[in-house]
């Protein structure tokens, strides 16, 4: 869960906490999420991914939680990086926090891991991955089809070609499937 | 008939529409090719599979190719919030698509808009979006796996990559987790829950349990929650009562499962060429 987690720039706050100095930009779909997620952290951004409250909920949202403070060095950075949100909102309330459980089940000569509704397997010898199952958004099918049979370093990361949260959950359980992998 | 409204996993494969065939690996549309490899091509090959068996016609399918940006989603949600109102189909089974509870409230108004009710079924990405608009007791029947039913348990969750720790995803809090959806009216009228061990439910409690044969690798196998979903859907509108029908396609679903002799690495249709031979099984078993 380490790109989840905030970055050590700055004092860290407990999630769930009420957080009236924080807001949340929104963007049309999961990818630019993550582009975004991903830009902010590599210059040090005290960042989160999280979900956005109901109010503007569609159906299969991510946002990211910011530092009020720094909203216009943050959207500098962003358009610098060819990404604009749809919405910058305040909130003063706690968010919704993704699945941080995994489940682990061990067949042997193959291992599978969890994330959320997201199950990725391997051949442990090969570190080839032999099977993706669960999840219900679109990009499952596409994720499976560009990563079965290739090993865990050819196979693209979820995070590059996903663009759900399904996309999120097995990138969730890829990252953990590697840090076991690498023991 | 059956109709199956659902995604394929190119992003430029256009909006078809049509009686759906299974032609060696792959299912064929309009003249055109999807290999079977799991999502909703898995459930229609299953689907198509166990029609045959029972002399049915081919299911019906909406189909549009979406690897998750959700521009094919929208454009088949539009078409079906224009269309179905003038349909006429035994059961609709939903699957995966991009939630999106405004799109998905607009479906389900044209579905009522029908001249006789059709029999729902929502699995996946449609399932998600039926729980998060509040409308799952709209529904028959549900198809989640035990994740899932952990985010229908959830009644603050509005996808399953928000499901809250405390809600364990484990096999066996399954009927404590059948009770919670129910008891927030996230239950659908029935609930097929598959997992290790399978449970047929309702907001009475659990009806059947089904746990043989085991296969535990058909956990890992990607696409084995989508044949059961289109097994079931079948044998509905076949005219099988919904929680008779759950039953019997939990049990070929392990048969078929079983003859495959799986490993983690399988692939869902090995398991799929199965349906026939487990169905006349598990139909026979069933005789007096």
């Amino acid at each position: 869960m380490a790109f989840l987690s905030f970055l050590k720039k700055g004092k860290k706050r407990s999630p769930g906490r009420e957080s009236p100095d924080r807001g949340i930009l929104v963007f049309e779909n999961t990818s630019e999420v993550i582009r975004a997620e991903n830009l902010l952290k590599s210059v040090g951004w005290r960042i989160r991914v999280v979900g956005p409250p109901p109010e503007i909920r569609t159906g299969c949202d991510l946002a990211i939680e910011f530092p009020l403070i720094e909203e216009l060095n943050i959207l500098r950075l962003l358009r610098e990086g060819k990404l604009s949100p749809l919405q910058v909102v305040p909130v003063d309330r706690p968010l919704l926090q993704p699945v941080d459980l995994f489940q682990i089940k061990d067949f042997g000569r193959y291992m599978m891991v969890r994330a959320a509704n997201m199950k990725l397997t391997v051949e442990k010898g090969t570190l080839t991955i032999v099977n993706v199952s669960g999840g219900g958004c679109p990009d499952v099918p596409y994720l499976a089809k560009e990563m079965v049979g290739k090993t865990l370093v050819e196979a693209p990361s979820p995070r590059d070609i996903g663009h759900t949260l399904c996309g999120y959950s097995l990138q969730m359980a890829y990252e953990e499937m590697k840090r076991r992998c690498s023991r | 008939m059956l109709a199956v409204v659902g995604t394929v996993p190119e992003e430029d494969f256009p909006l078809s529409t049509g009686p759906v065939h299974l032609d060696h690996d792959c299912i064929r549309i309009e003249g055109r090719s999807i290999p079977v490899n799991r999502g909703t091509p898995a459930l229609l090959a299953a689907a198509i599979k166990a029609g045959e068996n029972l002399g049915m016609s081919p299911p019906f399918a909406y189909l549009i190719g979406d690897t998750g940006l959700g521009r094919g989603s929208r454009r088949l949600y539009e078409h079906l919030a224009g269309c179905l109102g003038q349909t006429e189909f035994r059961a609709i089974t939903f699957h995966y698509l991009l939630p999106d509870v405004d799109w998905h409230n607009r479906v389900l108004f044209a579905v009522e808009e029908m001249e006789r009710r059709p029999i729902l079924i929502a699995d996946a990405g449609f399932m998600y979006a039926a729980k998060m608009s509040g409308q799952a007791e709209s529904y028959d029947l549900f198809t989640p796996d035990v994740g899932e039913l952990a985010f229908l348990a959830d009644e603050e969750a509005p996808h399953p990559f928000y499901t809250r720790g405390f809600i364990l995803h484990e096999d066996n809090r399954a009927p404590e987790l059948i009770a919670r959806a129910y008891e927030h009216h996230n239950g659908s009228r029935y609930l097929l829950v598959k997992g290790a061990r399978d449970y047929v439910a309702c907001s009475e409690g659990i009806e059947a349990t089904i746990d043989r044969p085991v296969e535990e690798a058909l956990e890992a196998i990607g696409g084995t929650g989508d044949t059961l979903t289109g097994i079931v859907s079948t044998l509905i509108v076949s005219g099988m009562a919904i929680r008779d029908a759950a039953i019997m396609a939990a049990k070929i679903n392990r048969l078929a499962g079983k003859y495959a002799y799986p490993t983690p690495a399988t692939q869902v249709m090995e398991v799929i060429r199965f349906i026939p031979r487990a169905m006349e099984v598990a139909i026979k078993s069933e005789d007096p």
